[in-house]
């Protein structure tokens, strides 16, 4: 098992963000963590890459305990925009490569070609979709064990999410990474995902293997994931 | 653009499914390599671990051989194209008939519909 969480609960203030949550992810899969926005997704990934702690319970990846260290085995997209905007294009690779050991240069080149990026772009002028592509390039160049994406897709027009999917095909390392893809927008990453969990108001709600979803219930994930939440909703309320 | 799938059946299968129909329409024949799972994946925008199921699943249903090292081909039988037209034939048909049934129609009907249907030159 590459990640565990063993019974985590995270905490800000008295609201809890997460509540006695148990999961385990496997390398060479594509995991969906799909949540309503507030559900506790990117708590989850946070607490994965080591930037945020637990309030209770345990977080392993690769056998050990998470520390600000395990960020050098886990790359990470935040779904906040984080560039410095005088840079170049070119200079936040440089940054990149200069942070990350396991940053793999040649990747970038490749990756910024297929995304249609040049070099000498400045920051401040791209657009929105390049702005994401540029994350996606960054998150994607590392040799890094764990890829979390948090989510990926937020805001961007249909072409440039054909575009992030084609790259995530091309340059997942399927022998050797665990993807876990936290996202709200279910449709287009569905073919994309090994395996789902659901995830509201904090609590880990359902977990299926997408495939076995289709064949024995004849059902799509965004069916699956509308019904688990509506179950909630009605149970909330009685 | 990446192809949308349907909801309800799997998506190793819709796979299948659109290799049969270049089978059928002979746009790749017997002995012909198809692209290797990665390839595929990209192409068709799913997840590597689905392509390589319906690889297996051909393979299983003598469609396809892997050789190693080289990768998956159709095999090469001739009579493959018929046996898959036949199949997917039967398929069609079943559904047809299926949900006539379930609308009350008698098997008369379902041949008048379909000849009035077929002779006002329908849908092609």
């Amino acid at each position: 098992m590459t990640i565990q969480l063993n019974r985590v609960s995270k905490k800000y203030g008295f609201d809890f963000s997460l509540k006695d949550v148990t999961l385990e992810f496997q390398k060479g899969k594509i995991y969906g963590l799909l949540g309503p926005n507030g559900s506790g997704k990117s708590t989850t990934l946070k607490l994965i890459s080591g930037l945020i702690f637990p309030t209770s319970g345990s977080v392993k990846v690769y056998g050990q305990p998470v520390t600000r260290k395990t960020s050098s085995i886990v790359s990470y997209l935040t779904e906040l925009d984080m560039f410095y905007d005088s840079f170049t294009v070119k200079q936040m690779i440089s940054f990149y490569e200069s942070q990350f050991p396991d940053f793999n240069m040649e990747k970038a080149k490749h990756l910024l070609k297929d995304m249609n990026l040049l070099e000498n772009s400045s920051i401040k002028k791209l657009s929105k979709g390049n702005r994401a592509r540029l994350k996606l390039v960054l998150a994607l160049s590392r040799d890094a064990k764990v890829l979390l994406l948090d989510e990926p897709f937020s805001g961007l027009d249909p072409l440039v999410r054909d575009s992030i999917v084609k790259s995530l095909l091309s340059y997942i390392d399927f022998e050797d990474q665990t993807v876990i893809i936290a996202t709200h927008e279910i449709d287009e990453l569905e073919p994309l995902l090994d395996e789902v969990m659901a995830i509201y108001q904090g609590s880990i709600i359902g977990h299926e293997n997408v495939e076995k979803l289709r064949e024995e219930q004849g059902l799509s994930v965004l069916h699956w994931f509308k019904t688990l939440v509506l179950d909630q909703e009605i149970r909330n309320r009685s | 653009m990446v192809k949308e799938y349907e909801a309800n059946k799997p998506i190793y299968w819709q796979i299948a499914e659109e290799i049969f129909k270049k089978i059928i329409r002979g746009e790749i024949h017997p002995g012909d390599k198809l692209p290797s799972v990665r390839e595929m994946a990209i192409q068709s925008g799913v997840n590597p671990n689905t392509v390589q199921r319906t690889y297996s699943e051909m393979e299983r249903m003598g469609i396809v051989e892997t050789k190693r090292g080289q990768g998956t081909f159709i095999v090469e039988r001739d009579e493959i194209r018929h046996e898959l037209s036949k199949r997917m034939e039967k398929e069609i048909v079943d559904e047809f008939i299926r949900n006539m049934s379930e609308l009350g129609f008698t098997k008369e009907d379902m041949i008048q519909s379909l000849q009035n249907y077929l002779k006002e030159g329908g849908e092609q």
